[in-house]
């Protein structure tokens, strides 16, 4: 007889979508319930009223729950090299404190996400991401004298988004905070612990993300919810801030670009150049996984597709429309699309198969199809190609932040 | 007496599929089936117990609903029901679960390793792209590489189309996993010996090879491509039991007004002037027919119901070396209550789906082992499953049917026949690795009907007891399957056919054979009937 061995792990299964450190607050706020799971943890799609979120984003400030964000912690002497070896940018130039948007690439090239990578110390860096990468990291990393760890559970991360953002973190005491430069990271005291900040997000606004160990997450929050109050900061859930993302241009893993390791399709993987992210390839630095794919390509001129940023004609939202060249030709599919309302503009990103969107930029079409009261109004609008950002925010990048 | 346009001989679930298109496009089909039944390995019958077993087959995903479609079968009664989970009781007395939710999997897997829980996704993505390649040619014949007719020059073009958009790494990947051992597979992407070792059992089910033979890998994409209601790899259970898929198919081809003889074994083929004639039965009737298909594999074809003297002996050669190696065997088991599972936590519904007690991938090999020195293992491999948990067709309430399939159960022990003593000894290797699982097992066994490969020979009429009417390997898929020439469900002699699992595609609940070698018959009649369908777009 085999003697049962119970642990309490086991009971994972119990709750399918797990809760993150932040659950207590965002449920006590939660007028919506518009729960949905986001890497198997419960998340919200609205706190209380998704267009005003958005306007929090924009005109006050907005607190947004991070934490499902998978995190990676590369650590050692050879973790510099290491991740040179797997982003694109050239993490030599990454200097401690600071904080670079990169991705990576299969052997072929092919996107395999996006992400952030925070340079916590010479030494000691955090990677942040959409998907789920421990064997690929693992096994990049053989070799280099470094560790890698999933710190996904551990570490909980809030993002502070929208004008009034410097001056809730003020009026929370961080002290300091007032001299983070974009893409600039400094630890700040918490209860005996310490907080990262770092001058970065995911909205194009000013804006701030915090990560701090998962114990000391109620505590961080309560520290800037009640500072916030008098500063109008609201929690968001994730449509308004795609919303937001949208006007800032950034893409989306899974949503704008099908991971290489995800997709079923062959076809369907993205290089760098083809998804807007070739100005991170630096053929410069040292060996890269998928370097040499991806110089074959520019050199042979066999990309096949772009992404770009619409503006479409009309007031309705393209979400998932065909492309077309001339009205009639295929020529790609919109991934996102909103109706912007800080630029009173109808926004979309579009994959296109080339030369549609590099060599033929005009004569652009969109076939929205839009469901009024059991119809489809079939429209056909023209879309002009236009750089992104959508929108761009003096003080996003001002130093020092503003107050408002 | 009417006058039948097509004899077939089995109705087994591919005969029935057969039988079923040829009767709705207006020929006349008569069905004789050896036993008093139908369904060969696609039945399920109360052996006295009270409670109704799925005596062969017990599961189901392959079956192709375009034919569920076609032939009406919901109509006709059949029921498809999902089912999640799965588990691997571990020896230290824990288990790995697998669950339906994504995260839940993930979370499962990471108990034991978190890279294993993460590299999952890919191993997921790699063996769904296969798939994707294989999956289109199981509704379509397979072309003859030297045919040189159009039709088949049209159809290697197609297959090499699909090949030719590969990039050289998926070349190199597709090559790799047709030629490739499971176990060697899934070390590719794990560490963990009982995350391989659950893994690896598609690899192995109904197989003559071990976790370790090349060629493994291939066998567990013919157990992931099938589908419930277009959920890929997905499994369910027919409500009923496996008999449902074959009581459905009867009942449609009974309605289109086809006729089915039980108790009607065919001794012989009748052929006059090198041509199909009919059949003589067991009783010395004889039947007469222009055409004949048989469902029975090919082995039991060609070696016993036909004279060799019709036939090439190359062809013969082929057959007699088509391998059809028994290795399976099964228990039945009735029980008045639910075992008990400690190691399992209350409430998961892990149990609703396949338990195994094998732990590492060494372990099965040695089962394997036995089976090569023609014993049985004192070590079993058990694929377990209780379906009554889900469908309360089958058992009185309380009561349960447990299906419990034993992979490595040699033809033959150490050359010699198996006597029904050795079988009980075979039982008991089973009911006592499960008792170590779970107190108080044996007392709640009300009825048990063991099956070895000799069960399976003498009651479906399948060689050596092997379940697919043939080995799965690569050397006997597609063209050649089951003799180079002849994989067109056409024979040497003109006018008879074959429909069974011994041809492409294969194995399992699957009716595709049977859909492919109707095809093909009206093909040969010059009739195209609306009942059959294209095949549905895959994936
Ligand atoms: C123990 C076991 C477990 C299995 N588990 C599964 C499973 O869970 N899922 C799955 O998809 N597949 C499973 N399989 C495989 C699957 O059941 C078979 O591949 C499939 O049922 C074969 O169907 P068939 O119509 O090709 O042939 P068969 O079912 O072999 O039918 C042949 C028919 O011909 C009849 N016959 C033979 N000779 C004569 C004769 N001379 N005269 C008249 N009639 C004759 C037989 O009685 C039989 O009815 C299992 C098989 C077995 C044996």
């Amino acid at each position: 007889m085999i003697a049962a061995r119970p642990q309490p792990a086991q009971g994972h299964f119990r709750t399918p979508l797990m809760e993150t450190p932040f659950h207590p607050r965002l449920a006590a706020l939660a007028e919506t319930n518009d729960w949905y799971g986001w890497a198997g943890m419960k998340s919200l799609h609205s706190v209380y009223d998704e267009e005003l979120e958005y306007f929090a984003i924009r005109s006050t400030a907005a607190l947004f729950d991070i934490s499902p964000m998978a995190k990676y912690r590369v650590r050692g002497p050879g973790s510099e090299a290491m991740l040179n070896r797997l982003t694109l940018r050239d993490v030599r130039k990454l200097a401690p404190g600071r904080v670079h948007y990169t991705a990576w690439c299969d052997d072929e090239g092919h996107v395999l996400d996006d992400g952030t990578l925070f340079r916590l110390a010479p030494d000691d860096f955090r990677l942040c991401c959409q998907g789920r990468h421990l064997p690929w990291l693992l096994d990049t990393a053989e070799g280099f004298d470094c560790t890698v760890t999933d710190e996904t559970d551990e570490v909980a991360g809030l993002a502070l988004q929208g004008p009034c953002s410097f001056a809730v973190l003020a009026a929370a005491g961080f002290t300091g905070a007032e001299t983070l430069k974009p893409f600039q990271l400094r630890d700040f005291p918490h209860e005996g612990g310490r907080v990262t900040i770092s001058r970065t997000g995911f909205t194009g606004d000013l804006g701030y993300e915090l990560f701090v160990a998962a114990d000391a997450a109620l505590t961080l929050w309560d520290r800037l919810w009640s500072a916030g109050q008098p500063l109008r900061l609201k929690a968001i859930g994730y449509n308004a801030l795609n919303r937001a993302r949208i006007e800032a241009g950034f893409i989306v893993a899974g949503a704008d670009f099908t991971p290489a390791d995800q997709a079923i399709r062959t076809d369907r993987v993205r290089m760098p150049d083809e998804i807007g992210l070739d100005w991170m390839v630096d053929l410069t630095k040292s060996a890269f996984t998928g370097r040499r794919a991806i110089a074959a390509a520019r050199a042979k001129g066999t990309l096949k597709h772009i992404l770009v940023g619409l503006d479409i004609a009309d007031n309705t939202p393209a979400e998932g429309a065909i492309v077309y060249h001339r009205g009639k030709r295929e020529a790609g599919v919109v991934s996102a699309a909103i109706w912007s309302p800080t630029l009173k503009r109808n926004i979309a990103i579009a994959s296109l198969d080339r030369p549609y969107g590099s060599r033929l930029t005009d004569d652009l079409w969109v076939e929205i199809y839009a469901l009024r009261e059991l119809r489809y109004a079939k429209l056909m609008k023209p879309a002009r190609i236009v750089p992104r950002p959508f929108l761009t925010l003096p003080r996003r990048s001002a130093t020092p932040p503003g107050r408002f | 007496m009417k006058q039948h346009d097509v004899i077939l001989i089995g109705g087994g679930h591919n005969g029935l599929v057969t039988a079923g298109y040829l009767q709705r496009a207006g020929l006349n089909v008569l069905v004789v089936e050896k036993n008093p039944w139908v369904g060969g390995a696609a039945t399920s019958r109360d052996t006295g117990t009270g409670v109704t077993f799925s005596n062969c087959s017990y599961v189901c995903s392959l079956f192709r609903p375009e034919i569920m479609r076609d032939l009406e079968l919901p109509k006709h009664g059949l029921q498809i029901i999902s089912y999640e989970g799965g588990a691997v009781f571990t020896r230290d007395g824990d288990y790995l679960a697998s669950y339906r939710d994504h995260d839940s999997h993930r979370r499962e897997f990471a108990r034991f390793s978190a890279r294993d829980a993460e590299a999952y996704e890919s191993y997921a993505r790699d063996v769904t792209r296969q798939c994707r390649f294989i999956q289109p040619l199981l509704m379509r014949t397979a072309p003859d590489p030297v045919s040189f007719k159009p039709r088949d020059i049209a159809e290697l073009l197609w297959i090499a189309r699909r090949f030719g958009n590969f990039s050289a790494e998926e070349m190199a990947a597709t090559v790799r996993f047709w030629t490739m051992s499971i176990a060697d597979f899934l070390e590719e992407y794990f560490e963990t010996d009982v995350i391989k070792a659950y893994l690896a059992l598609s690899g192995i089910i109904g197989t003559a090879l071990g976790p370790m033979s090349p060629g493994t890998a291939y066998v567990l994409l013919h157990h992931y491509m099938g589908e419930v209601d277009g959920s890929v790899g997905a499994w369910g259970y027919a409500r009923g039991g496996m008999g449902a898929v074959t009581q459905a198919l009867a009942a449609s081809f009974t309605a289109a007004g086809g006729t089915i003889r039980t108790d009607a074994g065919v001794a012989k083929v009748l052929t006059k002037g090198g041509r199909t004639r009919g059949v003589v039965l067991e009783t010395g009737e004889e039947i007469l027919a222009p055409r004949v298909v048989s469902n029975a594999d090919v082995k039991r074809t060609f070696l016993k119901l036909v004279d060799p003297a019709d036939l090439p002996d190359p062809f013969l050669h082929r057959v007699k070396h088509f391998k059809m190696r028994g290795s399976s065997g099964k228990l039945n088991i009735a029980l008045d209550g639910l075992p008990d599972f400690p190691a399992l936590p209350e409430g998961s519904r892990c149990a609703m789906g396949d338990m195994h007690f094998t732990d590492s991938v060494e372990r099965m090999e040695r089962g394997y082992d036995d089976w090569k020195a023609g014993r049985w293992s004192a070590d079993p491999f058990v694929d377990m499953m209780i379906p009554t948990q889900l469908d309360p067709t089958m058992a009185p309430p309380g009561q349960h049917f447990m299906s419990c399939f034993v992979q490595y159960c040699p033809p033959k022990l150490e050359g010699r026949d198996w006597t029904d003593a050795d079988r009980a000894a075979f039982a008991e290797t089973v009911v006592s690795q499960i008792a170590d699982y779970s107190p108080g097992f044996r007392d709640r066994i009300i009825g048990m009907e063991v099956r070895t490969p000799r069960e399976l020979e003498a009651e479906v009429g399948l060689t050596e007891g092997n379940i697919f009417q043939g080995e799965l390997t690569f050397d006997q898929l597609l063209f050649n399957r089951p003799v180079p020439g002849y994989a067109q469900y056409r024979s040497p002699i003109p006018g008879l056919y074959i429909c069974g699992s011994s041809t492409h595609p294969g194995g399992g609940v699957m009716g595709a054979p049977g859909r492919n070698a109707a095809a093909e018959i009206l093909r040969d009649l010059r009739m195209h009937p609306k009942e059959m369908r294209p095949a549905h777009d895959v994936l």
